[in-house]
């Protein structure tokens, strides 16, 4: 058990250096100039020899790696080339906003879709059954934005619920976040809750044909308790996979969600530098979010054996 | 002299893999999908011979405008015709999600099938293809985008480069339940060479799997598309996508909201479809899923 849980560990070092490898290299071998690309068409000699200068763009490719590792293992990111910050602190100012929604969604998509995804299966083939698999394709099938302007359109401006746009820290007072940030939650749980739906509902339908769920019932064991204690512990681990995989779907969906409700978080700080054309800053965010997806895969992974003791190492 | 094979001979090794269950019957919402999906495709496709107005062509005094006789749909706040854009900007939308789908296929293909036979490179290419899957879609689109600049060519690659490691899985999980089959064993004894057996006896499992992936592709390319030009980071505003219709509108959604209304709607409508056309397959080409739900 200790063994595996140090194999599993150790297996992140290797994907975790090749994302590096990979983000390092995709600035140098983009055909051309890349200092005239950052800088764009309107350059003088000047700006581009200091976006070189502060990219390290000069020196030979082995001695730019070794340098841009060196700085990545003592934490450091680079400077961004429009306001000079270090990127890292750039990330420290903007991630709580970004991660209070992120937490919020993901426990509400979890309250949400597991529910559904179990009375789909329990009520197979039914309208309850067909619904939620309509809401399912349907959540795939519209793009994060437009969830997001159409709730905007119903809650925020015809039914005045919530105000329009912006962002308060829970500090500022609970009611007042939630206010703020329900609308972006919800939009950015839509797709999130299309897709843990259906895996719950898929798995649950598995094991609901399994021979302990009639013993249990023929045991007059309640519904309730065979549905959400026998069946739902068993079918946890793809539910638990999907909601670790779908984590990148919800950071892609957190950058335009933030740009939509005007939300000051990373995903505003990263659309602002791709605008800008800010290199560090998207390197560090792309590096930061692998980052979190590989460990929290991990963490689930490791998880795995609470939900099912079955799985032993 | 020999008889050349008749090429329904000639394909018979490839299509005699996909086998679809006797007797089935399509029911009407994939029905429905399919007709929806003809017309827009259909539409796109002769959008111009039938678009009212040039789709590019400004008019400073019917910005904004409400729909009427001579805009149907509208116009958006350069005073162009919505409707002609909404219907031309599927063309570039279209043609993105079905590139994106048939190159990552391609690619993946190829790169799943050796990785699946050939237990050296699989160590190697696997762990490539994590990396690759764990840096999240969207972000590494703009970057590549933002790298290669706003062209047609440049968006699709940079939506096709992240979806090549599924496509890699799918191929490679397929190849290594069937290269354990007695056929390829056969093959191996008889000294067929390995190109051979990857291409004409392994390659043609993968084929049904791949038709439902692409299907997925496709569909959420498009709207990849879209988040990539609403972002700032999609094709160039000059061409009219549904994306760059819909981030323009952005800035006049309050005072119009059809402005991202229409073709959000074309957009989803086709995306559903698709992905509705997308189920049908897979419960038509795998049995296996199929038995599990019912």
């Amino acid at each position: 058990m200790l063994g595996y849980i140090i194999r599993r560990i150790l297996a992140v070092i290797p994907v975790m250096t090749i994302v590096a490898i990979f983000v390092f290299l995709l600035l140098r071998l983009t055909p051309g100039d890349p200092a005239a690309i950052i800088a764009g068409d309107m350059a003088t000699p000047a700006q581009l020899e200091r976006i070189r200068t502060s990219l390290g763009l000069s020196d030979p490719l082995h001695v730019q790696f070794v340098t841009w590792v060196g700085l990545l293992l003592k934490g450091e990111l680079g400077t961004s080339l429009i306001s000079n910050t270090p990127v890292t602190q750039m990330i420290g100012q903007r991630i709580w906003p970004t991660f209070n929604i992120a937490v919020l969604t993901i426990v509400l998509s979890v309250l949400i879709a597991v529910p559904m995804g179990v009375l789909a299966a329990w009520r197979h083939r039914t309208w309850v059954d067909y619904a939620v698999m309509a809401f399912s394709v349907l959540g795939f099938s519209i793009p994060v934005f437009v969830i997001g302007y159409l709730f905007i359109q119903a809650f925020a401006i015809e039914l005045r619920w919530f105000p329009v746009q912006g962002y308060a820290a829970p500090s500022e007072g609970f009611g007042k976040f939630l206010a703020r940030a329900i609308l972006p939650c919800l939009t950015l749980a839509t797709i999130y809750v299309a897709l843990i739906a259906r895996m719950t509902r898929a798995s649950m339908l598995e094991v609901l044909g399994e021979d302990y769920i009639r013993t249990a019932r023929a045991k007059g064991v309640k519904e309730t308790v065979v549905l959400f204690r026998h069946a739902l512990r068993n079918a946890a681990v793809p539910i638990m996979t999907i909601i670790g995989t779908g984590f990148a779907l919800l950071i892609g969906g957190v950058v335009v969600t933030e740009s939509v409700f005007n939300i000051p978080g990373i995903g505003r700080l990263t659309v602002d530098a791709i605008l800008a054309r800010d290199y560090p800053v998207i390197q560090g965010m792309i590096l930061l979010t692998s980052g979190l997806y590989v460990f929290i895969n991990l963490v689930i992974d490791l998880s795995y054996t609470f939900f099912d003791p079955r799985i032993r190492y | 002299m020999a008889a050349s094979p008749q090429p329904a001979a000639r394909l018979q090794w490839l299509f005699g893999a996909i086998a679809l269950p006797r007797g089935w019957r399509v029911g009407a919402g994939p029905l429905i999908a399919a007709a929806v999906l003809v017309v827009i495709v259909a539409a796109t496709l002769a959008a111009p011979l039938i678009v009212p107005h040039d789709p590019m062509a400004m008019d400073a005094l019917q910005r904004l405008k409400g729909p009427s006789d001579v805009y149907p749909l509208g116009t958006d706040a350069y005073g162009r015709d919505m409707l002609s854009r909404v219907v031309t900007g599927g063309r570039v939308s279209l043609l993105i999600g079905i590139g994106a789908a048939v190159i990552s296929v391609a690619i993946g293909l190829m790169i799943g099938l050796v990785s699946g036979f050939f237990r050296l490179a699989d160590a190697i290419i696997m762990r490539v293809m994590d990396s690759l899957m764990a840096i999240p879609s969207i972000l590494l689109a703009i970057a590549l985008v933002a790298l290669n600049g706003p062209s047609i060519w440049s968006v699709m690659g940079a939506i096709t480069i992240p979806e090549i490691p599924r496509v890699v899985r799918l191929v490679r999980s397929v190849v290594l339940s069937a290269r354990e089959e007695p056929y390829v064993e056969a093959a191996l004894a008889l000294g067929s060479s390995m190109p051979k057996i990857l291409w004409q006896h392994l390659m043609p499992n993968t084929l049904a799997p791949l038709i439902v992936q692409g299907t997925y592709i496709c569909a959420s390319a498009i709207l990849t598309e879209a988040i990539l030009s609403f972002l700032g980071a999609g094709v160039s505003t000059e061409i009219p996508t549904w994306g760059n219709i819909m981030a323009e509108g952005r800035v006049y959604f309050q005072l119009k909201p059809s402005l991202i209304f229409w073709p959000g709607l074309m957009l989803s409508l086709c995306i559903l479809s698709i992905n509705l056309l997308g189920d049908t397959a897979r419960d038509l080409l795998d049995p296996r899923l199929k038995k599990r739900e019912a």
